[in-house]
């Protein structure tokens, strides 16, 4: 499969599950596994383009296609806008649900370019942050929407 | 959590898929968007000998108009499905229920087929297609046969599905002019729910399909009849649980779900304009 634009090939057991091939074989840790029962949303990477919760794909099911996880966001040093706004806004405190937070996150804006505060919320209902209250990650998400003023 | 060993088959066609089903019967499972099987086979609820994958077969994927019905492909995502111009214009109801299940992210992966096929009491789809009337087309090496989607829903997680069958196609009948109502009570976002009701009523009919109200997904029948020989909604909503019998669990005890089931049913047929 292909992983933030780079081929990345690997004979695993059928079992193995996407979250696990990206953290063990592509060696990209960013992206977290928390409750590896498809609620937290911890493990959030775009498959085709799409949110997805990576726990509950298996790395079977993404051979040949294309996987963008937390790494492949920024332009070097240059942070995408969505994880721009995360930094400005504080959307996070201990961190751990914030990769697959800003990957729901630029997933929901593909799908609806200008949300509502309400949309944001429900948009952001598969994923848990035990920190924040969600206030500022709400306030990020419309902040790179240009959604607020 | 890993599921326990198998064997991986990709169909890469409907006849590659139902070929791969006669060979394997029994011992294989489809998975489709993978969001009930996979689950389970981590909680080492399920561990099929063969994993027969579907996913990529396109030819499986459609919303048609096809006179009074639409046709849609079990392998539709249930993003296509709530976002889709059909559904939304001729079964509404169809896209509501759709769009409270689970989260963005299940919807992307998880399809109406494999909502279906899983027989799931607790889940929002099948008391939609309960309630819409809606049927299943299922084929085999020996051919295809339709099944009502009352004669469907046989157990808990268990269906008319023959171990060589494959699910392929959903039928709804075209109701532009219902009026409906979905309704579910959960504790959180995002949960199963605790009761969930399809309502659809149209001029001579009236649907009603309840989410986690027995241990198969149950249309109320009793209540559907009242409505339809002019009962209130208070009236109708009264019979909700009648004949039913509701599992009771750390979530609701079985009288509480009775309760949920009246309000709910009640709610939906209200804001159905009953």
């Amino acid at each position: 499969m292909t992983i933030n634009g780079t081929e990345v090939s690997s004979d695993v057991e059928p079992r193995t599950l996407l979250v696990h091939f990206i953290r063990e074989q592509a060696s990209l840790k960013g992206t977290n596994i928390g409750c590896d029962s498809s609620s937290c949303g911890a493990c959030t990477i775009h498959l085709n383009g799409e949110s997805v919760k990576s726990c509950t794909v298996l790395a079977a099911q993404a051979d040949g296609q294309e996987v963008t996880t937390i790494e492949g966001l920024a332009d070097g040093e240059t942070l995408h806008p969505m994880q721009e706004a995360f930094r400005e806004c504080h959307a996070l405190q201990c961190g751990y649900c914030t990769p697959g937070m800003v990957m729901a996150a630029i997933s929901l804006l593909d799908e609806v370019p200008n949300p509502t505060e309400l949309e944001v919320r429900e948009g952001l209902e598969g994923n848990l942050c035990r920190c924040t209250g969600y206030h500022n990650i709400v306030k990020a998400v419309l902040q790179a929407s240009g959604s607020q003023s | 959590m890993i599921p326990a060993i198998f064997d991986y088959q990709r169909a890469e066609s409907k006849d590659h898929a139902i070929s791969l089903i006669s060979e394997h019967g029994d011992d294989a499972k489809v998975l489709a968007g993978g969001h009930s099987l996979i689950p389970l086979m981590k909680y080492r609820l399920a561990a099929p000998a063969v994993v027969i994958d579907v996913g990529r077969v396109e030819e499986l994927s459609y919303v048609r108009e096809e006179g009074d019905f639409l046709a849609i492909g079990a392998l539709t995502r249930h993003r296509e499905i709530e976002t889709n111009e059909l559904v939304l214009t001729n079964s509404g109801l169809l896209a509501a229920a759709t769009k409270q299940v689970g989260d963005p992210q299940v919807r992307h992966r998880g399809t109406i087929g494999g909502a279906l096929a899983h027989g799931d009491p607790a889940s929002d789809i099948p008391s939609a297609a309960l309630a819409l009337r809606a049927s299943f087309i299922v084929q085999s090496s020996s051919g295809e046969r339709e099944i009502t989607s009352d004669d469907f829903f046989t157990g808990f997680l268990e269906t008319a599905l023959e171990p060589d069958e494959l699910l392929t196609e959903i039928r709804v009948p075209k109701m532009p002019d219902a009026t409906w109502s979905f309704q579910k009570f959960n504790r959180r976002a995002q949960d199963w729910a605790i009761v969930g009701a399809s309502v659809l009523v149209s001029e001579n009919q009236c649907g009603v399909g309840l989410v986690n109200m027995d241990s198969r997904p149950v249309r109320a029948t009793a209540l559907e009849q009242a409505t339809i020989n002019g009962a209130s909604a208070e009236e109708a909503s009264e019979l909700a649980s009648e004949g039913l019998e509701p599992p009771s669990d750390l979530n609701a005890s079985a009288e509480y779900r009775s309760h949920l089931a009246r309000v709910l049913t009640k709610r939906g047929l209200e804001e159905s304009g009953k």
